[in-house]
């Protein structure tokens, strides 16, 4: 997703308060804002506060805004501190687990064993087969959306969180590892892992329709 | 860190890193030999970009008047 609106004078509208501008804005920004924050805070509610507390955020230090990041940038950048300090859940365990965790994103069954010469290849009949084509707005894709959108509310909380900014939302790699304060490393991992449960999804949907 | 040919299932675990071009060099020359000769991983670098354009079609949903509300009244209060 690219800025198609020159945000300098946005944010002079902003500062002159206008309020069909910051209209404009809550309708573009609000509803990822709320997706980001939900998976640092346990209650859908708390995730509204956040939010709001973000855009009150952007309004006392409009003044101040240099735009050296894009607002989107910022405003991220504001929200995710927010939410952490509202996140009262517990660090999940679970999260640091799936990190620590090496194993494979594919299931190993569908690998050749050592007792075979080629240890590690596809097995017959395994090999991955191209998904198809899915024109804009074509039934299929529309349905593929839908089963990435459901698998992507499943995985857990940081990898969904990378997945959503990276894939969804368009962020760069730099711009994730800064607002997550994580390495990079580290950022491509939970891509990895989040990315490989859409794709087993979505494969097994395809095989199931066909 | 392998030196010889890649196997599929190393292969799979480096896409992220291919298609974000962070691989060293040696291993981006491996992961790219493995593919020319290897149709299930071409496959498999197809269904991930795939999946990575899904994901990139996925929508929001519709914010919910009533919240949208309040932040407007935010805005009105904070002038």
């Amino acid at each position: 997703m690219t800025e198609t609106v020159d945000e300098t004078t946005l944010v002079a509208a902003l500062r002159d308060g206008d309020e069909a501008v910051f209209g404009q804005l809550v309708d573009q920004h609000t509803p990822s804002m709320l997706r980001v924050a939900r998976g640092y805070v346990p209650s859908r509610e708390i995730a509204e506060e956040v939010v709001q507390e973000t855009w009150i955020a952007l309004l006392k230090g409009i003044h101040k805004f240099e735009g050296r990041s894009s607002l989107r940038t910022w405003l991220f950048s504001v929200m995710i501190n927010i939410a952490k300090a509202r996140g009262i859940r517990e660090r999940r365990d679970a999260d640091a687990a799936m990190l620590a965790f090496t194993g494979g994103t594919v299931d190993p069954a569908r690998f050749r064993t050592g007792d075979d010469p080629w240890p590690g290849h596809w097995r017959e009949g395994e090999e991955p087969s191209p998904f198809p084509d899915t024109p804009e707005g074509s039934v299929l894709g529309n349905e593929l959306v839908e089963v990435a959108r459901s698998e992507l509310g499943k995985l857990p909380e940081r990898q969904r969180t990378v997945v959503t900014l990276r894939d969804m939302l368009g962020f760069d790699s730099a711009d994730v590892c800064e607002l997550l304060d994580i390495t990079m490393a580290n950022q491509r991992v939970l891509l990895h892992r989040g990315r490989a449960a859409v794709r087993h999804v979505l494969e097994d949907y395809l095989k199931d329709s066909s | 860190m392998s030196t010889g040919p890649m196997d599929c299932n190393e292969l799979v675990e480096l896409v992220t890193a291919y298609l974000d071009g962070s691989l060293d060099l040696d291993t981006r020359a491996r992961f790219d030999t493995h593919l020319l000769e290897c149709d299930g991983c071409e496959n498999y670098l197809q269904q991930f970009r795939e999946t990575v354009r899904t994901v990139g079609k996925i929508r929001d949903d519709e914010l919910d008047p009533a919240f949208r509300n309040r932040l407007l009244d935010a805005f009105k209060n904070f002038r």
